[in-house]
């Protein structure tokens, strides 16, 4: 973020007017903002327009890696020392499915765990932030940075909402 | 919040929660303020510990011949209670992956609760593999590791499977809870006092949350990912623990029906076991509000449906008993209705197979004291149908002259009374701990707050 960038963040009582504010501020060509909210709101992510999360990736990289590991464990392990149990096969595929499956699950899981906090960019306990306790509790916020000169236009957007408090943030510090 | 009128009002699922506030407020004072019922719950899983370590301590250094496990009956009662614990966790898993599948509406204020009590009780049923090998500590022989003479487990067998798919089962759903958890842990933070210990402790564990949108769009992402690899892992998992008898020829066990009806025998019991500890959770934190009479409705409803599939499956085990013509199997299936443990199959009869039929009334469902006694009898009712199982089976097998009747020991009793007092132990640290009811996810299904009407207008008009 450029030093010339300024922040603003309110906090709302009602989604309308968080939804209504995200979706002013971005068609006067604020792009800079952060939502905040005390559960997932799909209306704030639609008014911000996400699209899809690359954390599938990661599952499905995490679930591929996991069927390789898995056949290749138990098919090296049954060559290394070929000993044959209950007359079946060295290699008997049916058997090690289930280990397979296991783990495809298992790193399935430990990749998208990785994934989602790599894209939600946590831990990150000591970072200096703009935040209203509230927003874990009843409130929603909107946290908009823009350069110097066009904040006050920002600001003008958010206090139309009437937010029930708004704070300022000269350096601005952060975006989630 | 905008006032909402009385037809609104009765198609919510907490029409008695006002705001989004309220609901941070009544479920953070759990952690606040114990009461003298969780300390009297807390001694007595204590004590429970107590008899646990005794009891396995004196097995530890005298040996395994103090269980009544001998030949032909090698597992007993330690099997017996890995299943139930491993059975039990499965309707956690089910209420918070299958059900946020299924977008089910009353799942919200259960599924923490449940989930704990998922991972609580594989940390449970995890001992028992540990205290039936007798020498625990020769416990690590179970995973694949590269050892001296670089031998390695036969993938072929199924309880190789069975160490793979607990040790996964126990991984996944501790790390869904945990992420889970997250933005819980952030409203505990941000309510309690600055730099006071609780206040570090959910500043750590909440990995510095903070509710932004970047973090709810990846977090809603991971967590239906999750979901859904959770649901085929819960399916496998007693699917696995079913082959553990299934793969093997012993008359009773080699069945192909087996891994379906453990799956339903596990959710039947799971959930007949979140019944059992929400009843007093709710009435002693006062949480009548989240637990509605129709959240109990919808649990005693998912118990009478795997509480008839595990009944069907008892009435299709006998019948192929009788129709597969194998002296064997037809001879187990008689012994367990009227041999030396009628008593055993009797009461799992009777608890899994009688009871629940009153859970057809309405007016049962709606009760909760009668919930609450009719999942106690599915409890014991459940723990009995392993014992059956495993006993009955292992008792009689081909050779007659091999037979004999197997009798649990009172270090095992201790044991499995044990457990009890361990599981509790740490459900009981953790609704003081942790937030015991989803505090984000309760507000997904509260109506959102709206700009006062006129207001509005006004501003439009401007």
């Amino acid at each position: 973020m450029s030093a010339a960038h300024q922040g603003v963040l309110a906090s709302f009582d009602y989604l309308d007017a968080t939804v209504d504010s995200i979706k002013s501020l971005r068609e006067k060509g604020f792009d800079e903002i952060t939502a905040f909210a005390p559960f997932p709101e799909h209306h704030i992510e639609e008014a911000l327009g996400y699209k899809n999360s690359p954390v599938r990736l990661f599952t499905l990289v995490g679930g591929l890696t996991g069927v390789a590991t898995g056949i290749a464990f138990t098919v090296f392990t049954a060559l290394d020392w070929p000993l044959v149990t209950g007359g079946k096969p060295i290699v008997s595929i049916p058997a090690f499915i289930v280990v397979t499956f296991e783990m495809a699950i298992l790193f399935g899981v430990l990749f998208t765990v990785v994934g989602v906090f790599w894209n939600m960019r946590v831990p990150d306990l000591k970072s200096d932030v703009v935040y209203d306790p509230e927003f874990s509790s009843g409130r929603f916020g909107v946290y908009v940075t823009a350069p110097a000169d066009r904040l006050a236009e920002a600001r003008e957007i958010l206090e139309s909402n009437s937010p029930s408090r708004l704070e300022d943030d000269a350096e601005a510090k952060s975006h989630g | 919040m905008a006032t909402v009128s009385e037809k609104d009002r009765a198609t919510q699922t907490h029409p008695d929660v006002r705001n989004y506030g309220e609901v941070n407020t009544d479920i953070l004072q759990m952690l606040s303020r114990p009461g003298k019922w969780w300390w009297v719950l807390f001694g007595l899983s204590v004590a429970g510990i107590g008899v646990l370590a005794v009891s396995w301590g004196l097995q530890l250094i005298q040996g395994i011949g103090l269980s009544g496990l001998n030949s032909p009956v090698g597992w007993g009662a330690y099997i017996t209670t890995f299943v139930f614990w491993v059975g039990i966790a499965h309707s956690g898993t089910l209420i918070s992956a299958i059900l946020f599948l299924f977008r089910a509406k009353w799942r919200q204020s259960i599924y923490r609760a449940a989930e704990a009590m998922t991972v609580f009780a594989v940390m449970t049923a995890g001992l028992f593999p540990l205290i039936h090998l007798g020498r625990a500590w020769h416990a690590y022989w179970l995973f694949p590791y590269p050892n001296q003479r670089l031998l390695w487990p036969n993938f072929r067998s199924p309880l190789v499977w069975d160490v793979f798919a607990v040790s996964t089962y126990f991984t996944v759903s501790s790390l869904f809870f945990l992420l889970g958890l997250i933005p819980d842990i952030a409203a505990a933070r941000d309510q309690s006092k600055k730099g006071s210990l609780r206040n570090r402790f959910y500043t750590l564990l909440s990995f510095g949350w903070r509710g932004t949108d970047r973090q709810w769009h990846h977090f809603g992402k991971a967590y239906l990912l999750l979901a859904a690899l959770a649901t085929p892992l819960v399916l496998s998992v007693h699917s696995v623990v079913s082959w553990d008898f299934a793969m093997a020829i012993v008359p009773g066990w080699h069945a192909t029906i087996f891994a379906p009806y453990f799956v339903a025998g596990a959710i039947f019991s799971g959930v007949a076991m979140v019944i059992t500890i929400l009843v007093p959770l709710r009435k002693i934190f006062g949480l009548e509000k989240y637990l509605t009479v129709r959240h109990f409705d919808a649990m005693a409803k998912l118990c009478l449906v795997t509480g008839l599939i595990v009944f069907y499956a008892y009435l299709t085990e006998f019948f192929m008993a009788w129709f597969s013509g194998e002296d064997p199997e037809r001879h187990v299936f008689w012994n367990r209705v009227f041999g030396d443990y009628w008593w055993a199959t009797w009461i799992m009869l009777t608890c899994n197979g009688l009871v629940p039929i009153m859970l057809w009334f309405k007016r049962v469902r709606h009760s909760i004291a009668a919930l609450f006694t009719i999942t106690l009898f599915i409890n014991i009712g459940m723990w009995f149908e392993r014992y059956v199982i495993i006993v009955t089976s292992l008792s009689r097998e081909y050779i007659p002259f091999a037979w004999a009747v197997y009798r649990p020991s009172v270090i095992e009793m201790g044991i499995v009374f044990g457990t009890f007092g361990w599981f509790f132990f740490w459900f009981l640290l953790f609704i003081r701990l942790l937030p015991p009811v989803a505090i984000a996810e309760i507000k997904e299904v509260l109506p959102p707050p709206m700009r006062p009407k006129s207001k509005k207008t006004k501003e439009v008009a401007s």
